[in-house]
């Protein structure tokens, strides 16, 4: 739900992940780390939620 | 609605007097028009002050909350939802609590009907079965009531209280409606950047004032995140991250208990529509969880409780 709710408010599919990745599941691991990767470079570098410059009061 | 108004007097002129209830929470008429406030009656001979009519879209279980004396509390279809959510999370007990149930036609819309006369001032607001007619210096305009009734209320299907110990009236017939999520959908039909675009323009009037939070009988936290030092969660200025990021949070806490009552939009002082994302987890807690908020007691909120077959489809 969190998810949706940030694509929702246009964060783009595919930046956010979730996995349940045991401590004895290496292959898996790199696996879901790969995938991730390749995903996110696909989309480019991070457009939202930063901030140019610090806003001073 | 005058015949509620009697009728609720009576009840809590009786509660109070037979000594069943300590106060007794309802509205009252505001110093000018579209605005009934909330009203704290401790004694019978005050009762008097109490009121109804079609602008008592404040939730009044915000007033419920950690309470412990006895409190005869008025409650249309969504405070009552929201009276049932306050139980399951343990912020009142049903034991205390004499629940005067009004069966709801739905409240005014008063900031569209403000923008509609555009600066000219109501001194009256009379509604009726279909108009609501309203008077100033000088003026007179009339507004199809259904049509300018609150948003949320358009789309309402639970009107009449899920739990109560006296009704003040016959219980109002439900309304049917096609697709009470058409603007939640319509929002999800759009590309990423249309959907970051369009939220970056409703937000952008955000003060920050924590109106929207205040009005919100979810939000009772002692210390609310957005107000936490140390560590501080997020940042405290209008730059749009630190609002989109507040408007992101404040919503997800409410996942899977809002009731739709709208006192948050209400409260808005720049008409941000807040439940845009409000509704979009109700969305998607009825058609992941099956789940509605505040219709059984004790049956906890989905995301409050873990259950095998929660759906998991986001996992890889
Ligand atoms: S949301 Fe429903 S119960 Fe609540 S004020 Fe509107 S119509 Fe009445
Ligand atoms: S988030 Fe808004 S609509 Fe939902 S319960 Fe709170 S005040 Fe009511
Ligand atoms: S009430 Fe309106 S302006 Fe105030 S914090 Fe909420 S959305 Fe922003």
């Amino acid at each position: 739900m969190m998810k949706g709710l940030l694509e929702y408010m246009g964060t783009e599919p595919g930046r956010l992940h979730f996995s349940w990745i045991s401590s004895a599941e290496s292959t898996k691991f790199v696996e879901v780390a790969n995938t991730v990767a390749e995903e996110v470079k696909a989309l480019g570098p991070a457009k939202h939620f930063i901030k140019e410059k610090a806003e001073v009061a | 609605m005058l015949e509620y108004v009697g009728k609720i007097r009576d009840i809590a002129r009786r509660l109070l007097s037979e000594n069943k209830v300590d106060v007794v929470i309802g509205f009252r008429q505001g110093t000018i028009p579209m605005m009934s406030e909330p009203a704290v009656v401790s004694r019978p001979e005050d009762v008097d002050e109490l009121y109804w009519d079609y602008n008592c879209g404040i939730n009044l279980t915000n007033y419920l909350t950690k309470r412990t004396d006895r409190i005869g509390v008025v409650a249309k279809g969504c405070d009552s939802r929201n009276i049932v959510t306050h139980i399951v999370e343990n912020q009142i007990k049903r034991e205390q609590l004499y629940i005067i149930g009004v069966p709801c036609h739905g409240m005014i819309d008063r900031s569209r009907i403000l923008a509609a006369l555009d600066g000219q001032e109501p001194t009256a607001v009379v509604v009726n079965d279909t108009e609501i007619v309203v008077t100033g210096p000088g003026f007179e305009r009339k507004f199809n009531r259904q049509e300018y009734l609150q948003n949320n209320c358009a789309t309402c299907i639970h009107r009449n209280p899920v739990v109560y110990d006296e009704l003040v009236a016959e219980k109002v017939e439900e309304q049917k409606l096609d697709d009470r999520y058409a603007d939640v959908k319509k929002i999800e039909a759009m590309s990423p950047d249309e959907k970051w675009a369009f939220f970056d323009k409703i937000l952008a009037p955000c003060l920050r004032c924590y109106a929207c939070r205040n009005a919100c009988p979810l939000c009772y936290c002692p210390t609310c995140f957005v107000d936490e030092s140390r560590p501080q969660w997020l940042g405290k200025s209008i730059d749009p991250t630190d609002v989109r990021t507040f408007h992101f949070l404040r919503a997800y806490h409410c996942a899977g208990r809002c009731t739709d009552c709208g006192a948050c939009e209400r409260a808005c002082p720049v008409n941000i529509p807040v439940r845009l994302l409000t509704k979009k987890l109700n969305m998607d807690v009825e058609d992941l969880y099956g789940f509605e908020p505040g219709m059984v007691p004790d049956v906890r909120p989905p995301l409050d409780v873990y259950r095998p077959d929660d759906p998991g489809g986001f996992i890889k």
